[in-house]
């Protein structure tokens, strides 16, 4: 039995649906992110098991309890926003406490275990200073901790990484993820990131257009995404419409009619340093060198396929241009049956 | 925020009640009374006000609007330059300037029109001392008639200019300059096409609180008009002739220009310009002038600013002008205590502080429950498209001008009524408090509806995701963020129902007389030493408010929160 689970949850908004009929089990002490573009409801999914959208239809069961219609107060769900939403009248202490006085714990206690989760997030210093005078990350980890320090059952993350600088963001990622191994809590992230969401969770859901498209581990989602959007979201796979008929090995001969599309991530294109006679040719139009790796984008008769290889010595030879000859990994790519791309 | 829709209802009661019965209701008698001539329906008055042989009344309207339009010139002219010269120039003295710049807004206008009649007027000093400079039979040059009003006008109104603009100016992205210079235009292209346009919401909004304070101007007229005519004095005279019926036609002629005015202005003001949306810190960057100009601005301004704070400094030194001591002389020629003695000892010259003072407080109790009432509902009580006439109504009495709120009163509570606890409120006590409510509760409603409108709704979320009930969220979160604005509106009423005239002078009876009253009373027995020390005392008074708002806000001097919408 799940810890947290949403059955068939439905949000309109003025007729319109910004979430439809989402469901997902999330068992205790996972860390679970929904992953979307903007717009695909998933905020208005992670404010309904808040508490502050009610649904148009479905249940939330927590910890066996329907707490649909309960109100936010009264769920013990803790929630870091997207602004963070720190109370600016207060000083970081305050906000911290904030929770615990509303649980008219004593004053002794309150100041251990503000002291104590402000010591996790590094802001022991801090802790008299009004929050506006802090730093983005340091306000961030104040949100952080008003949340945790409350023992929630499920803390909510909406977005809490996206007004930090890029290095910032890899350390409080790290952080975040310490963070929850240590307290076991069952963790609900919301991001737009897929990095983020690979890196930082048990499990994801990816959202598209108000639906939840697949739910899985990483690793599953990136290898064997459900829908070409998917593999286009996670593993920023090119969508190949191919006629015909290909094998896709071991398991799966799709037959295409007239619409078969194959998700190949960049990765399985390589580009050859000697191919093989008679084998197919593209031509190079764009060039990304980023260390390590070194991303194309090339021209495969009239598709634009992106393809990414380790730098090495031939990589750096390249220049846009160039016909090279090229090979497709398929045993790691996705087979799609008709539509569009 | 999502409040049930239980919590709109009793402030929403409220108000409803509070609006028909002390804003419509008088409203409604008046324009009944203006249509009556001798208790027969009647559009006599009215031919009256239009009989082409008898003119006084167009006249006076006519002179009104002219004198309305061109204190809106000079207070822009003044307000914009020191607005500029305060944000865009770095000088030492900057702040100190920018202090005094907004004193003017603490000064009663009748103080202010005493203080330019002390300085300006025929036998004011600075004519008395080019008179004897150039030992000349008479001052050559006074401020008298629509001149004197004007700059009278513009010495109290530049202050809406002056607020606005600079708030404008420093809110404006600095990229934004440099974007223009780097396309290699000019400090004065810069100017007419970036800057101006970022301007045009608070000249707009300047403008219109200028003209319609001008329009309602009483004080300066009374004092300066010499033979003209002026709407708001007709009314008055009209009113002390006993021709009631008149005096409604003439409110009703005299509101309908200025909301008039009022409503154009604030249509054409609200597509307000997008704010600077650059990310990251902007910085603020002035204009590049040539060093010459700045000095000269600078220079100007600190002479500008000099002259606003004369008049106060003399009514100072006035104040302890012995009486019969200042006649034909530049200066007083005898000094004495004895006028600050009078007041405190004389309990018939001090009453009528006690008096202002309880008005005073009656007032803002009442303006604070009203006045956040309808905040509250303007900005949580989920209005959308009729959020901006439920906004334009409940703030319009602060545009009525006080002779015309006067007149409304009068002809509504002369008789008991179920809205005046049936009772005759016209010529007791509590009749003034309720004029000054009327007049200022909607600085209540816009300083903490702009404070409510800044409160994000996430914070209210995260105070109920970490276990606050509605009444705990409201205590802990929403009013703490709150008492600021509030607190700022209050104190403005407080000002202005203390310092109040030109209601009062139609409602007082000699025992609720208010100071601005007795003020004038001893101006009338050419008393100038005791009107000082009153008006003095008044200015201690006021200062003494803001001083414990500030205490209690803990924040620094307070800014006129009705303009910077």
């Amino acid at each position: 039995m799940a810890f947290l689970s949403l059955r068939k949850l439905t949000k309109e908004f003025a007729g319109k649906a910004a979430v439809r009929e989402a469901s997902l089990e999330i068992p205790r002490g996972e860390f679970f992110s929904i992953l979307g573009p903007s717009g695909c409801g998933k905020t208005t999914l992670l404010r309904m098991i808040a508490g502050f959208e009610l649904p148009t239809s479905g249940s939330i069961v927590l910890n066996g309890n329907d707490v649909t219609s309960h109100a936010a107060q009264d769920r013990g769900i803790g929630m870091v926003f997207q602004n963070y939403a720190l109370f600016p009248h207060m000083t970081v202490f305050e906000n911290v406490a904030f929770g615990l006085q509303t649980q008219k714990k004593s004053v002794q206690e309150i100041a251990e275990r503000v002291e104590r989760i402000l010591d996790a997030v590094r802001l022991r210093e801090k802790t008299r200073l009004s929050v506006t005078t802090l730093s983005g990350g340091e306000q961030q980890r104040v949100a952080v901790a008003r949340a945790l320090v409350v023992e929630p059952s499920v803390l909510l993350l909406d977005e809490p990484l996206s007004n930090l600088d890029v290095a910032l963001r890899l350390q409080t990622r790290e952080e975040i993820r310490s963070l929850q191994r240590k307290t076991g809590i069952t963790t609900v992230y919301v991001t737009h990131d897929q990095s983020e969401a690979m890196s930082l969770s048990d499990r994801i859901a990816v959202m598209n257009a108000g639906c939840v498209e697949q739910v899985g581990t990483p690793a599953e989602m990136y290898e064997s995404p459900a829908s070409p959007f998917v593999a286009r979201f996670l593993g920023g796979a090119n969508i190949l419409r191919v006629a015909g008929s290909i094998a896709i090995p071991p398991e799966i001969t799709v037959r295409g009619g007239d619409g078969l599309r194959v998700a190949v991530k960049p990765e399985c294109i390589s580009l050859l340093e000697k191919p093989a006679p008679g084998g197919p040719t593209c031509v190079i139009e764009e060039k990304e060198y980023l260390g390590f790796t070194t991303n194309f984008v090339i021209r495969v008769s009239s598709d634009r396929v992106r393809a990414t290889m380790v730098s090495s010595e031939f990589s750096r030879r390249l220049k846009p241009g160039d016909e090279v000859g090229y090979a497709v990994d398929w045993s790691r790519s996705t087979a799609f049956p008709g539509g569009s791309p | 925020m999502r409040i049930g829709r239980r919590g709109i209802i009793l402030p929403g009661i409220l108000l409803a009640v509070f609006f028909a019965g002390y804003v419509l209701y008088p409203f409604l008698q008046t324009a009944l009374a203006s249509v009556h001539v001798d208790g027969r329906l009647s559009l006599g008055h009215y031919r009256e006000l239009f009989d082409p042989g008898n003119s006084a009344n167009l006249e006076a309207v006519a002179n009104s609007v002219m004198v309305s339009i061109l204190s809106v010139v000079a207070s822009a002219v003044a307000g914009v330059f020191l607005a500029f010269v305060v944000t865009q120039f770095n000088f030492t003295g900057r702040r100190t300037l920018s202090r005094l710049a907004v004193m003017p807004i603490a000064l009663p206008p009748l103080v202010g029109v005493i203080a330019f009649l002390f300085v300006f007027g025929e036998s004011g000093i600075l004519p008395r001392l080019f008179q004897i400079l150039l030992g000349l039979e008479r001052p050559p040059l006074f401020l008298e008639g629509i001149p004197a009003i004007v700059v009278i006008h513009a010495y109290s109104f530049h202050i809406y200019f002056y607020l606005l603009v600079s708030e404008a100016l420093r809110r404006m992205d600095g990229s934004l300059l440099e974007a223009a210079e780097i396309l290699g235009s000019r400090p004065w292209r810069t100017f007419r096409r970036i800057v101006l346009p970022h301007l045009r919401p608070a000249l707009v909004g300047g403008s219109v609180l200028a003209f319609m304070a001008s329009m309602a101007s009483f004080s300066a007229p009374y004092l300066f008009a010499g033979g003209r005519r002026f709407i708001t004095l007709q009314i008055f005279t009209t009113k002390l002739n006993g021709e009631l019926d008149l005096a409604a036609a003439q409110s009703v002629m005299l509101l309908a220009v200025s909301l008039g005015f009022f409503v154009i202005f604030n249509v054409l003001g609200r597509d307000a310009g997008g704010r600077g949306g650059s990310k990251g810190v902007s910085r603020p960057k002035a204009l590049r002038l040539p060093r010459v100009v700045r000095r000269i601005c600078i220079m100007l301004a600190v002479v500008l600013v000099a002259i606003e704070m004369l008049p106060m400094l003399v009514i100072v030194l006035v104040s302890f002008a012995q009486e019969g001591s200042w006649t034909s002389q530049l200066f007083p020629s005898a000094y004495t205590i004895e006028n600050y003695r009078a007041l405190v000892s004389d309990p018939d010259v001090l009453s009528p502080f006690g008096n202002s003072l309880l008005m005073g407080v009656l007032t803002v109790c009442a303006a604070l429950v009203i006045g956040v009432s309808g905040a509250y509902v303007l900005e949580k009580g989920g209005l959308r498209r009729g959020k901006l006439f439920v906004d334009t109504l409940l703030t319009s009495p602060y545009a009525i001008p006080g002779t015309v709120v006067a007149v409304g009163l009068i002809l509504s509570f002369n008789r008991p009524s179920l809205l005046s606890g049936n009772a005759v409120l016209v010529g007791t006590f509590w009749i003034l408090p309720l004029a000054y409510l009327i007049r200022t509760y909607p600085l209540v409603v816009r300083s903490t509806a702009a404070a409510l409108a800044q409160i994000d709704d996430s914070l209210l979320e995260a105070g109920q995701s970490l276990g606050a009930g509605a009444w705990r969220r409201f205590r802990r979160i929403i009013l703490p963020l709150l008492i600021p604005g509030i607190l700022s509106g209050c104190l403005l009423a407080m000002i202005a129902a203390v310092g109040e005239f030109v209601s009062s002078i139609l409602l007082y009876a000699y025992s609720s007389r208010p100071i601005s009253v007795e003020i004038l009373a001893q101006l009338r027995t050419f008393n100038f030493g005791a009107a000082s020390a009153s008006c003095v005392l008044l200015l201690l008074m006021i200062l003494g408010i803001v001083a414990l708002t500030n205490v209690v806000a803990g924040r620094s001097a307070p800014r006129d929160l009705f303009l910077s919408n």
